[in-house]
């Protein structure tokens, strides 16, 4: 028997096969402006018995498709102990919102935090970041860590970073370095929501962010601790949909 | 619904704008609430109250008004009705549930104002709360900063707003200058509508007040039911109601409502199934039309079986000792009563800590969502103690206004809780 869990997110749609308990293909596509379509492509790309669907867009399913749903936060904890079978705390920066959540012994969600509605320190402003400084997300950690002063942005909001960029950039301070800032403004913001609720090793770094070195690092000096990362940690949403599916309980 | 044009012209309403908000009210009342199914007979009533909310009501009050009687809008569970319907006023809670006039309304206040204070000014400033214009007084009330400040600029605009001052602590000398406020009121109400509060009519005051609040705590004595046999939305509207419905009216159909419900609970019949996750909710007050948190909440497939508000249990959580002699020792005995309402511009307040406790078991709630308009900096603040007392009861809070651009996130926010209560 084979499980898919589909994962709509505001930037892309992940798919995980699974088969005993195990993840056999992973997919990932760009949201855009038709994400039903490309829902119903991953669907016929990756066919299962069984599908849960979850992240943000997970009502589409549930209205055109008659597919179960759960929550990212209760698809992240099972993922995250999937790849992680002693994982205590989640953090998440997700395209449009960032999460921390912390599990009990058994796996189950504790307790979570979330950011509302502001984009400031979720994926999205990565992205914007990174473009206005001619980086590619790929390239944009790796050139971080090649800073070496210690610029700081004093605004976390999108649209005030935006012009405090404009205006390092045009000091002539090198792009390395405002690229830094902007890792660092994010890791504030994101250290700050996990420190809401008890750390509890081990602490995996999950979603596509995860990914970015920069992130890592400056997640893992900030919160003193040790950060895991699985290798598709974008999946983890994905992979505890299907596990959750595969055993048919929600 | 008749054509109320005219009336609406009269009253200086902006017609145009006027028609926008009609328009989005009854979408919006379509989707959020006819659609529920299952929904008690008894709630056809409320449906029409809706549907005439600033038609045929602003008429009663127009033509009371026309009759003599004078209208006094208020904005808080402090304001002691009793006193205005003795004096044969007509007592509304007034418009402060919707995202209107934000515009003209941030020309006199600062952005980050919470959603209600913003909503009273832009009602009154876009032109599009009959009742306000109907209103002979304004009660505003000192229970937090900016509701404080915005009644000063709210007096500049309509020239007839009068405060009370509530006191922030519950002691002897507090409750001194509570009284005194209570008896200049009643000096007040008397000299607009130059009648004199008899213990006559103070007692048919109290005695219609009261026969609101049992209707209101019978509703929610209902609602412990498993199944619960009315849904959080349906009962959060009658609570809202309760505000500015003819009081005697008022209390008979919630009364009839009651009688259904009985019936229901004796059969089994509920607008959910048995052992469906029940969310009680705390905090801030949700003037209406504002029914944003128990719309996602029940969208989700949980029952709302209370509110620890002002639109809900501080309401009318306790009688007044109608078992007074003279006019004054009513005054005292009313002093006292509205001096138990928990409100979070108290300091300390833990009698509302308490009051959630107690709710909880009462209504068998499975978790706690704490709600609190964003700057709401009292309710906010509370939050924690809160989450201190219900010790191992599920607990979220949660910070929005009425603008609908961060529902997403709460219905994500809503269905983990949910799945965690689970």
């Amino acid at each position: 028997m084979k499980a898919l869990g589909i994962d709509i997110g505001s930037r892309y749609i992940k798919g995980a096969l699974v088969e005993k308990g195990k993840g056999v293909d992973f997919k990932r596509a760009e949201t855009s402006f038709n994400p039903l379509e490309k829902c119903n492509e991953m669907l016929n790309e990756m066919p299962a018995d069984r599908v849960i669907a979850t992240g943000y867009g997970r009502h589409l399913l549930e209205v055109h498709a008659d597919i179960k749903t759960i929550t990212e936060i209760k698809a992240f904890a099972r993922g995250a102990r999937a790849f992680f079978s002693n994982c205590h705390t989640i953090i998440d920066i997700g395209g449009q919102d960032t999460k921390v959540i912390a599990l009990n012994e058994q796996g189950n969600v504790w307790k979570f935090e979330m950011n509302d509605r502001c984009a400031a320190g979720t994926g999205k402003f990565l992205e914007i970041m990174a473009k206005n400084l001619g980086y590619s997300l790929d390239e944009f950690g790796a050139k971080a860590l090649t800073a070496h002063q210690d610029i700081q942005l004093s605004s976390m909001c999108t649209v005030f970073a935006e012009s405090e960029v404009v205006s390092l950039t045009a000091k002539g301070v090198a792009r390395e370095e405002i690229a830094m800032a902007i890792h660092r403004a994010i890791i504030n913001r994101v250290a700050s929501m996990a420190k809401r609720i008890p750390l509890q090793a081990e602490v995996v770094f999950a979603g596509g962010c995860a990914h970015n070195p920069c992130l890592k690092t400056l997640l893992a000096q900030s919160l003193k601790r040790n950060i895991q990362v699985a290798s598709v940690p974008e999946m983890t949403g994905a992979l505890g949909a299907a596990l959750f599916a595969e055993e048919d309980g929600i | 619904m008749a054509d109320y044009t005219e009336m609406w012209r009269n009253l200086g309403l902006n017609l145009e704008n006027h028609a926008g908000l009609l328009a989005v009210l009854s979408e919006g009342y379509k989707n959020i609430y006819l659609s529920q199914k299952g929904r008690p007979k008894g709630m056809e009533y409320f449906d029409f109250v809706i549907s005439e909310v600033h038609g045929l009501r602003i008429k009663e009050v127009s033509d009371a008004k026309r009759a003599g009687r004078k209208v006094v809008g208020t904005f808080c569970v402090y304001v002691p009705e009793e006193i205005v319907l003795a004096a044969d006023g007509v007592c509304i809670g007034l418009c402060a549930g919707a995202e209107v006039g934000s515009d003209e309304a941030e020309k006199f206040i600062p952005r980050n104002t919470c959603a209600l204070i913003k909503a009273f000014m832009g009602f009154k400033l876009a032109g599009l709360c009959p009742y306000v214009e109907l209103t002979d007084l304004i009660v505003g009330e000192t229970t937090c900063d900016g509701k404080k400040k915005a009644y000063e600029i709210f007096q500049n605009i309509t020239g007839r707003v009068y405060v009370m001052e509530i006191p922030n602590m519950k002691n002897e000398e507090s409750k001194k200058l509570w009284h005194s406020e209570v008896v200049r009121f009643k000096e007040t109400v008397e000299a607009i509508t130059k009648k004199t509060i008899t213990l006559e009519n103070l007692k048919k005051g109290a005695s219609l007040v009261n026969g609101k609040r049992r209707a209101l705590q019978r509703l929610s004595g209902l609602r412990a039911a498993d199944p619960t046999p009315i849904s959080g939305l349906d009962a959060l509207l009658v609570n809202q109601v309760s505000f500015y419905d003819d009081p005697v009216r008022f209390t008979q159909m919630t009364n009839k409502l009651c009688e259904e419900l009985e019936g229901r609970i004796k059969q089994g019949i509920g607008v959910s199934s048995r052992g469906a996750r029940r969310v009680l909710i705390s905090g801030s007050p949700m003037a209406i039309p504002n029914w944003k948190l128990h719309s996602i909440i029940e969208g989700s497939g949980a029952v709302v079986v209370g509110e620890e508000s002002c639109v809900g249990e501080r309401n009318f959580r306790d009688l007044l000792d109608e078992n007074f002699s003279t006019v004054d020792e009513g005054l005292k005995k009313m002093a006292d009563r509205y001096l138990e309402i928990d409100c979070a511009c108290f300091t300390p307040n833990d009698e509302r800590l308490e009051n959630i406790k107690s709710m909880t078991k009462k209504l068998r709630a499975d978790g706690v969502i704490h709600y609190a308009l964003q700057f709401c900096t009292p309710y906010m603040m509370e939050a924690y103690k809160v989450e201190k007392a219900l010790g191992k009861i599920p607990f979220m809070r949660m910070e929005t206004d009425y603008s609908m651009e961060d529902v997403g996130q709460l219905k994500t926010r809503v269905e983990a809780f949910l799945e965690m209560v689970k």
